[in-house]
């Protein structure tokens, strides 16, 4: 496309079994994307598995939970020199395919954070359970409030950030459900945050890493996050510090 | 019953330990993590305190004859979740600075001997600190 050097960041945990033909199916899909894998402390061949198929790979010490993994990606990307990164998790539910569709509002600049949104129109065959979509509804609802911008897939970890976003995310990063008070955050600090459908895949793999007490937790967690978020000061743009 | 004023003054408490923790989340002195279990503390003391027709129910179960001893009760249980809690967060922390310090020192011994490899990427440059 252009000469912005893009990057893809992959957080992955014990994902020995799909990282090795994420990696190649986004070097596929797009040579000139570079790839850092963020292994979260996995125990399994992860980390091998994602340097033999050609990525770059970052090993965490021991688990950082997703924020703290994602965050150590916007790290890489902002000490690199990065003009884009991508987010696409670890179990390849997000299909590189659909990255153009993530890149063009950067590219025309019409936005600093776009997610690739699962409701906005797209698929309307993604029926997940009733206790996932009652969260992904609250935290739609609550998050659309807040940002007073109509969001619909906060929970999505899809997403290309430009390089303002990268500045935001590696200097500070929520830490469980990170995409929701991620929104929150990005719009505080007056940058564009932008929804594009997309598609995605079932996990191809393991089990989602949240079980329904867990859940409940987070859920209660994020919306404190988020209610008491409010009353920080508001804060400048990363850009003016 | 419980007196009018023991009410009150525990009720005065918990909110201000609920808006204590709300302040320590809001400037970023706490985690909300942390925080859950500190202000499920608050609420449940602030509902006995101020509802007592509960508390003073409460109390004829468990057969406290001075209502106010299950306010003490209540929040003496909760302080030890609270700790119990705090335990196993720096047993965690322990291990995590475990696993940090051998990283730490095993990549410390990789990179100076890079740094006595004539060809390495070292070679030239100042080294760490010696120990």
């Amino acid at each position: 496309m252009s000469e912005l050097r893009r990057i893809a960041i992959v957080p992955a945990y014990q994902e020995e079994a799909v990282i090795a033909s994420l990696v190649l199916e986004i070097k596929s899909f797009d040579p000139s994307l570079d790839i850092v894998v963020v292994d979260d402390g996995s125990t399994d061949r992860t980390a091998a598995s994602a340097a033999a198929a050609g990525a770059a790979v970052v090993r965490l010490p021991y688990n950082l939970g997703i924020g703290g993994a994602v965050q150590t990606g916007f790290k890489y990307a902002l000490e690199r020199g990065y003009d884009i990164a991508f987010r696409l998790d670890g179990d390849g539910q997000h299909d590189p395919a659909e990255l153009p569709k993530l890149l063009e509002p950067l590219a025309r600049d019409d936005a600093d954070v776009v997610v690739g949104s699962r409701f906005a129109g797209g698929d309307r065959e993604y029926r997940p359970p009733f206790a996932r979509r009652a969260g992904i509804r609250w935290f739609a609802g609550l998050v659309s409030l807040l940002t007073r911008q109509q969001l619909t897939d906060t929970t999505s970890g899809f997403q290309a950030v430009n390089a303002r976003g990268i500045r935001l995310f590696a200097a500070d990063y929520p830490h469980d459900y990170p995409e929701v008070e991620a929104a929150v955050m990005v719009v505080r600090h007056r940058l564009r945050i932008l929804e594009v459908p997309v598609r995605m895949r079932e996990r191809e793999l393991g089990a989602s890493s949240i079980t329904t007490l867990r859940s409940l937790y987070y859920a209660i967690k994020v919306t404190l996050a988020l209610l008491v978020g409010i009353f920080r000061r508001r804060v400048v743009p990363a850009e003016d510090a | 019953m419980t007196p009018l004023r023991i009410s009150i003054a525990a009720t005065v408490a918990s909110i201000l330990l609920i808006l204590v923790v709300l302040e320590l989340i809001r400037s970023r002195r706490l985690r909300e993590r942390y925080a859950l279990l500190w202000l499920a503390t608050g609420v449940v003391l602030l509902v006995l305190s101020a509802w007592r027709d509960a508390l003073n129910t409460i109390a004829g179960w468990v057969g406290a004859g001075y209502p106010p001893a299950v306010l003490f009760a209540v929040g003496i249980l909760f302080i030890l979740l609270v700790l119990l809690h705090y335990s196993t967060v720096i047993s965690k922390l322990a291990d995590q600075n475990v696993i940090l310090a051998q990283r730490l020192a095993l990549l410390e011994n990789r990179v100076l001997e890079g740094e006595h490899e004539p060809g390495g990427p070292f070679a030239e440059r100042p080294g760490l600190p010696r120990r």
